[in-house]
């Protein structure tokens, strides 16, 4: 695509109409203006394209395996670690990425800080994207998908955490669309449409801001259900909800670096000038943020060891586990991140956001999986769990840049012909 | 004027918002009292008089129409049975078994009968999200197959390790767990299969508080042959199925670290500040917003206008 985009000078798609003022049509629209022969073309001289094909080729049959003849046929089927690497990972770790959403959309429409604008959009698109794909790992794990909306519906269990849980994340799935609907109409040229949303994005804002606290929360409450079986250091009853909310704040940060520093570096003829421009220093903006989040975190962190008074465990060989999380997974960056912000350089800040990125992960699987019934054994997901886990987030990946190609997320879409 | 219709919007939700709180309110604050079940029946067993013969494991599979086990029921070798280093436990296929332990200094080895322990404020219940479980008067707690989504919160959350998942099935999951028998028997005010079924009078049917007195009585009549304390009576919470036991309970299977509280305690903090953020939320954001936006309001007429036409 980047050689193409070299080549024929009406691409890529960054408005309505083309140079000679006719509108694209919506095949072309999706065919990011090549003809179907180039579009094939293209994809097959992609060798990540490859690498998709061959995730998908095993992931695809597994997934039909696991509908047809149950999670036992995919998974280890235990009943001690009912949590695997669907939720662990599927939704426990994608749900803190993708706080993007709501931090960026504060900045931006709460706090008036308008200079964020360019790099909102990719924010949110971000959320929406994590959160639904979050919902999707759940569809595959869950022992019945399609009582989905049950607890919603049909019957109703009120004073349970994943009640709180599965409302929250299903209102502000809606309230993530709406907000990324104006680039939809912008791309389906009904920019009139985009009236009705503006009227009610700071309502949203703010919706996405108290439904973001309590379920980000929420997912660390979860865990208060199981204070005899997760280790005492990945667990503290009374700050365990703000833990998960606080480092959810620099995993949405840290997550959107990563994926604008991938789209900037991999599609570089998709970015507006707008958002090219000023990403240096939105990225470096983004870094302050996060690592104020951090040292709040570490702060709390440490607060809940003395509350608890788990000094000792430190010294044990979880200790050590729980220290190296630590130390890299949000120590690390955190530094990094200083130091980018201090020297204003961009590097270091996205060298940190990856590793925090991982960081958050890493926690979060932790506290699902690893140092779940730690008294008991280790639990090791079975091949076709973690091949399937793999293949939903190519899946991701897929849907992710399907609509970065197309929407108008890191540019700014034209409503008059001419270009430049 | 665009600025005003969101200084207006912003007033407007969070009242709006505050308003549906006060409705939303009872939904999540709230929360549970302990509740008592005076009426609640229950079984003692005692592991100094169980000798393993298994009868109950085999009752308890007639009477819940589980498929037949792998091994039959008059097999004693299953008892070495190991998988990652631990004993046998409750699956999709088994509500109860019962476990082998050979300790130093005893002449015969201590067998312990695990199932669900129907404690008095369940785990399960209060942790899942469709209210699958339910805990009867006659002390059982029971499940409902037809609402449950199969998220496997149950399972995290009891202390017990009880629950079981249908994972072989992928049409017709649900959890498998003992429920006292609930449908065919307690109901009818009888004993639970297993009970019935034991030759050795090691399970005792009766309502929890006497079971509790016997259990005293009988640690007292048999100085030094119990150990001082019986094993459920404050456990989680409590539970409807109690132990007496020989030995110093951790050295047959059992978790003595278990506080008193119900696991449900450990999440009522959480679920405390709920209210409190659905309320304050919407007025402090819309707060913050009107302070933030307003020190730019007499500079950013022309770009507000510019933003609004994009
Ligand atoms: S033992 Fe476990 S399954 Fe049984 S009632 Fe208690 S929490 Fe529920
Ligand atoms: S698995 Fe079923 S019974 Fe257990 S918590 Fe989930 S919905 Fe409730």
């Amino acid at each position: 695509m980047k050689t193409l985009t070299g080549v024929i000078d009406h691409l890529p798609i960054s408005g309505s109409n083309k140079t000679d003022g006719t509108s694209w049509t919506v095949k072309e629209r999706l065919l990011l203006g090549l003809t179907v022969d180039q579009y094939l073309q293209q994809m097959r001289r992609n060798p990540l394209n490859w690498l998709l094909f061959a995730i998908f080729a095993v992931g695809l049959p597994l997934l039909l395996q696991r509908y047809i003849f149950g999670l036992g046929s995919v998974t280890h089927a235990s009943n001690d670690y009912p949590w695997g690497l669907f939720l662990g990972f599927g939704l426990f770790g994608m749900v803190p990425l993708s706080a993007s959403g709501f931090l960026l959309g504060t900045t931006v429409t709460l706090f008036g800080r308008k200079d964020f604008h360019p790099i909102e959009r990719l924010a949110l698109l971000n959320g929406l994207l994590g959160y639904f794909f979050a919902v999707v790992y759940l569809a595959v794990d869950l022992g019945m998908p399609w009582r989905l909306a049950y607890p919603m519906f049909v019957s109703l269990g009120p004073a349970a955490v994943l009640f709180l849980v599965a409302w929250h994340v299903a209102t502000y799935l809606s309230v993530q669309i709406a907000e990324l609907l104006p680039a939809l109409f912008e791309w389906l040229a009904r920019p009139a449409w985009k009236i009705y949303i503006k009227r009610i994005t700071l309502g949203l804002t703010i919706a996405g801001i108290i439904l973001s606290t309590l379920h980000q929360g929420a997912l660390g409450a979860l865990f208060n259900y199981a204070p005899n079986k997760l280790h005492p250091l990945w667990l503290s009853i009374e700050f365990q909800w703000i833990h998960f909310l606080c480092s959810a704040v620099f995993g949405g940060l840290s997550m959107v670096i990563v994926s604008s520093t991938l789209i900037s570096t991999f599609i570089p003829w998709r970015c507006g000038r707008d958002f090219s421009e000023n990403l240096d220093k939105l990225t470096l903006g983004m870094a302050k943020g996060a690592s104020y989040a951090m040292i709040t975190y570490l702060v709390i962190k440490l607060v809940a060891l003395a509350h608890d008074n788990e000094w000792e465990l430190l010294l044990t060989g979880w200790g050590m586990y729980y220290l190296l999380e630590i130390g890299i997974g949000v120590v690390l960056p955190m530094f990094l991140f200083a130091k980018g912000v201090r020297d204003e350089a961009v590097r270091p800040v996205r060298i940190a956001a990856f590793i925090a990125v991982v960081g958050i992960v890493w926690n979060r699987l932790n506290t699902a999986i690893v140092c779940f019934n730690y008294q008991m054994y280790q639990e090791v997901p079975h091949w076709k769990e973690l091949w399937l886990t793999v293949t939903l987030y190519a899946l991701y990946f897929v849907v992710y840049r399907f609509i970065v190609y197309r929407l108008p997320i890191v540019f700014e879409w034209q409503k008059s012909p001419v270009r430049q | 004027m665009p600025e005003k219709t969101t200084r207006r919007t912003a007033l407007k939700t969070g009242l709006a918002a505050t308003i549906a709180t006060l409705f939303l309110r009872p939904k999540a604050g709230e929360s549970h009292q302990l509740k008592k079940y005076p009426k609640s029946m229950g079984v003692l067993v005692d592991l100094g008089r169980c000798v393993g013969c298994r009868s109950c494991e085999a009752a308890c599979n007639a009477e819940q129409n589980l498929p037949p086990p792998e091994r039959p029921f008059t097999d004693l070798d299953v008892f070495a049975e190991n998988e990652h280093g631990q004993q046998r436990r409750t699956d999709e296929n088994r509500y109860t078994v019962v476990n082998r332990y050979e300790l130093a200094g005893q002449e015969h080895p201590l067998f312990r009968k695990v199932q669900c322990n129907h404690c008095q404020e369940p785990a399960c219940l209060s942790s899942c999200f469709v209210n699958a479980y339910t805990k009867t008067p006659e002390g059982a707690v029971i499940y409902d197959p037809d609402v449950c989504v199969g998220c496997r919160t149950c399972m995290i959350a009891c202390p017990f390790y009880i629950p079981a998942f249908r994972y072989s099935s992928a049409f017709s999951p649900r959890i498998q767990k003992c429920v006292f028998c609930y449908d065919t028997r307690l109901k009818f005010g009888k004993p639970p299969a297993c009970v019935e079924a034991c030759p050795q009078e090691a399970l005792l049917f009766g309502q929890r508080e006497e079971l509790i007195k016997i259990g005293r009585r009988r640690i007292e009549e048999n100085s030094g042959k119990y150990v001082d304390h019986i094993y459920g009576e404050y456990e989680a919470g409590g539970t409807s199925w109690l132990y007496l036991s020989p030995v110093p309970f951790d050295q047959v299977g059992f978790n003595t670290e278990l506080p008193h509280e119900p696991i449900l305690d450990s999440v009522k903090n959480f679920l405390g500040i709920v209210p409190m953020v659905l309320t304050i939320w919407p007025a402090l954001f819309a707060g913050f917003h009107l302070l933030a936006t307003r020190k730019e309001q007499p500079r950013t007429t022309s770009e507000q206008g510019e933003e609004e036409s994009r």
